[in-house]
């Protein structure tokens, strides 16, 4: 038993130290929350109404609402990406957008290829049963999804 | 179906170790079935039918169970190989338990915590009594739970390590330990098989040559009418008294 405390009271003391260098638990291998602030949030947007309403200039709609909200909080600019769900979802693979929303649930299919983040409201869905309704973060960029998290917790009614 | 935990609900990531966790118990529980069934089968008499008694039950037990290890470690093996290959960066969020938002992560660490210290007291009386018992079975069984805590540990080191932004840290772990169930399946399928096919006795672990067959040719070269002897023994991988354990076949030179 000794054989195995010691390598994990190790490991303990090196994330301490990393904790001592400004290292951030959770933190972003790509450190998109520290890109975004001060900057631009990359987000994407596919048709979704009520959630989000595309058309001619920025997306409106509850979750684009939201977005700029946060990105206000972060001091950033939000710049609007409008296309469809399999594009949207790409491009957050490749790294060339941070957030994307479109009225998702979190039975949403693409939660492979992408984080979603806690559902933050409730609302019926077709079939009248309600859904909770996430938005797709980059994979793995974790401090930036705990962030965007707490937003949403704090704004919404989930 | 969302996996649960309690009534909270899990981000991706904690659901994919909470799934593999259920496997390995799974396995586990798979494993204590065959070995009752085994132990339970040995203690029977010998019958006109089975006129050598059921003894090889053990045998059949411990390979069933060495076959379990090695698919579970190799199933393991090429699903944290494959995220490793695909670059998976692991996504995990926040998580709200009794009001307080905090990083699942930490839960994940605390839960994964707490599993760990059974299976190493387990584990350890186990192997204590498989040495005293020379039971194979129970001693795979105690491997099964080193390879659950050792799983738990490496969990939290590679959930740690996602933690500081090493994307890679719990696919690295889990192939680490993986790597090591599989190794521990080959070794108990090794001695599984040279056991059901007549290797000669060993220890307990298989490690060595068990001591009775050396004795047994002391005793025999000994006695004042032997030449010279030579004994063949081969492990029945029953447990219970020497006299039931093995059967042993030995052929003497009489002394002119």
């Amino acid at each position: 038993m000794l054989r195995w405390l010691r390598p994990s009271a190790v490991a303990v003391l090196v994330l301490a130290a990393l904790a001592g260098c400004g290292i951030t638990v959770p933190s972003d291998p790509e450190g998109t929350l520290d890109r975004v602030s001060g900057g631009m949030l990359r987000a994407g947007a596919t048709h979704h109404e009520p959630w989000v309403v595309t058309g001619v200039g920025d997306p409106a709609g509850d979750e684009p609402a939201l977005l700029e909200e946060f990105a206000a909080t972060l001091d950033a600019e939000v710049e609007w990406t409008v296309g469809n769900e399999e594009s949207l979802v790409a491009a957050l693979e490749r790294g060339d957008l941070d957030v994307v929303v479109g009225g998702f649930t979190d039975a949403t299919p693409w939660a492979d290829r992408a984080a979603t983040t806690v559902p933050y409201t409730e609302a019926p869905g077709p079939d009248g049963s309600p859904e909770k309704h996430v938005m797709l973060v980059r994979m793995g960029e974790n401090r930036f999804l705990v962030a965007l998290e707490e937003f949403l917790l704090e704004r919404g009614d989930g | 179906m969302t996996p649960r935990f309690g009534r909270t609900e899990l981000p991706a990531e904690a659901r994919e170790a909470l799934r593999r966790a259920r496997r390995l118990e799974w396995v586990t529980i798979g494993y204590l079935a065959v070995t009752i069934v085994a132990v339970r089968l040995v203690s029977k008499p010998p019958t006109e039918k089975y006129p050598y008694g059921l003894h090889r039950s053990v045998g059949i037990g411990h390979l069933v169970a060495a076959l379990a290890l090695l698919s579970m470690g190799g199933f393991l093996v090429v699903d944290a190989a494959s995220g490793l290959v695909t670059a998976e960066h692991p996504p995990i969020g926040t998580m709200t338990l009794f009001g307080v938002t905090f990083w699942a992560g930490w839960a994940m660490v605390a839960v994964m915590a707490l599993t760990i210290p059974l299976p190493i007291v387990f584990g350890r009386k186990k192997m204590e009594l498989a040495e005293q018992l020379h039971d194979k079975v129970l001693y795979a069984d105690a491997d099964m739970n080193k390879a659950d805590w050792m799983t738990a540990a490496g969990s939290i080191v590679g959930v740690l390590g996602i933690g500081i932004g090493w994307w890679w840290a719990d696919a690295a772990a889990a192939l680490f330990i993986s790597g090591s169930i599989l190794w521990d399946g080959v070794k108990n399928l090794r001695a599984a098989i040279t056991d059901l096919i007549d290797h000669r006795a060993r220890t307990y672990d298989g490690e060595e040559t068990h001591p009775v067959v050396g004795r047994l040719e002391e005793l025999l070269r000994g006695l004042p009418w032997v030449a010279e002897a030579g004994a063949r023994v081969r492990g029945r991988g029953a447990r219970g008294s020497t006299r039931r354990r093995s059967s042993c076949r030995a052929g003497v030179a009489r002394r002119r």
